[in-house]
């Protein structure tokens, strides 16, 4: 597995970055975007805006609840195709902070409805018009945080089924 | 299929064996080997292994006498398949909200209001 470690501000993330802590049951996801830390705030409170990019490519999300306030909670439906098949998924969560540089928030999967993860976003000013987004997704347990990385959705546990099917039938495992 | 992949999960959950799995990676060792800096006593190291092996994590060579223990990196991998899966997901969504990023942009920019009559609430 892999070492929990702070990236030096040399490094770019051109591209998303994902770590999972060793230590506790969380996820890392560092990513550096060509914009203030204003417009990635806007772009994780305004629901219009979250809408056009967190739901699926051919539909976007149905944001049914929204109140991206201390205290607010939020909810939204994603719809879509995963290769032949039509899914619908949904979540849910309270916004616990809700500042330019900093949201904290809670998040539930609602097809796991006892499981919740505490997320914290911030929004570091880079100084070269760039802004990094640094994501911490700290869940239950290690199991649920690697059920939740393994899934990415249905279609992650099912080709890891498949593969070990495979593994399996080959006698390798 | 499922309790297999349930079993691997569970297996990782455990510091200890995910620091018997993490000493694999470099080598086989034997039950022993394994148990020196561990303070807690042979049997307990067994059960851990048992664990790994009912998971598919690791096998133990029947022939040797010393009967080393071997990871399976195929298994082992299939995390890291995952975690790169998870990430390609990440970078999707990453990729549209670059594109939304840049179209407000483009709408900060003054006098591209003009679809907007008065009175609208911003």
């Amino acid at each position: 597995m892999t070492t929990m470690q702070t990236p030096d501000t040399a490094t770019r993330f051109p591209e998303a970055a994902i770590l999972a802590d060793e230590h506790v049951p969380a996820i890392h996801i560092w990513r550096d975007f060509d914009a203030t830390p204003a417009q990635l705030f806007r772009a994780h409170t305004d629901p219009e805006v979250f809408a056009q990019w967190i739901g699926p490519t051919d539909v976007g999300a149905d944001i049914t609840h929204w109140e991206a306030r201390d205290g607010g909670s939020w909810s939204y439906t994603a719809r879509g195709e995963d290769g032949r098949e039509e899914f619908e998924t949904s979540f849910h969560g309270c916004f616990h902070t809700v500042r330019e540089d900093r949201i904290v928030q809670t998040f539930t999967w609602d097809g796991m409805p006892d499981g919740v993860a505490l997320e914290t976003m911030t929004f570091e000013d880079l100084g070269d018009g760039r802004t990094r987004l640094h994501a911490v997704s700290l869940c239950d347990s290690f199991e649920d945080r690697d059920a939740w990385l393994s899934s990415g959705m249905e279609t992650g546990v099912n080709d890891g089924y498949a593969a070990i099917d495979r593994m399996l039938a080959a006698g390798d495992l | 299929m499922t309790d297999q992949l349930s079993r691997v999960f569970a297996a990782l959950a455990d510091p200890t064996r995910r620091d018997i799995v993490a000493r694999l990676t470099e080598a086989d060792h034997t039950v022993n080997d394994l148990a020196a800096p561990y303070d807690v006593s042979l049997q307990a190291v067994s059960k851990h292994l048992k664990v790994l092996e009912d998971a598919g994590l690791v096998t133990r060579t029947r022939e040797a006498q010393r009967r080393p223990v071997h990871l399976e990196a195929e298994v082992f991998d299939l995390m890291t398949k995952w975690i790169e899966r998870y990430r390609r997901q990440a970078e999707e969504r990453f990729s549209r909200l670059d594109a939304v990023l840049a179209r407000m942009q483009d709408d900060d920019t003054p006098d591209t209001h003009d679809n907007h009559p008065e009175g609208t609430a911003s």
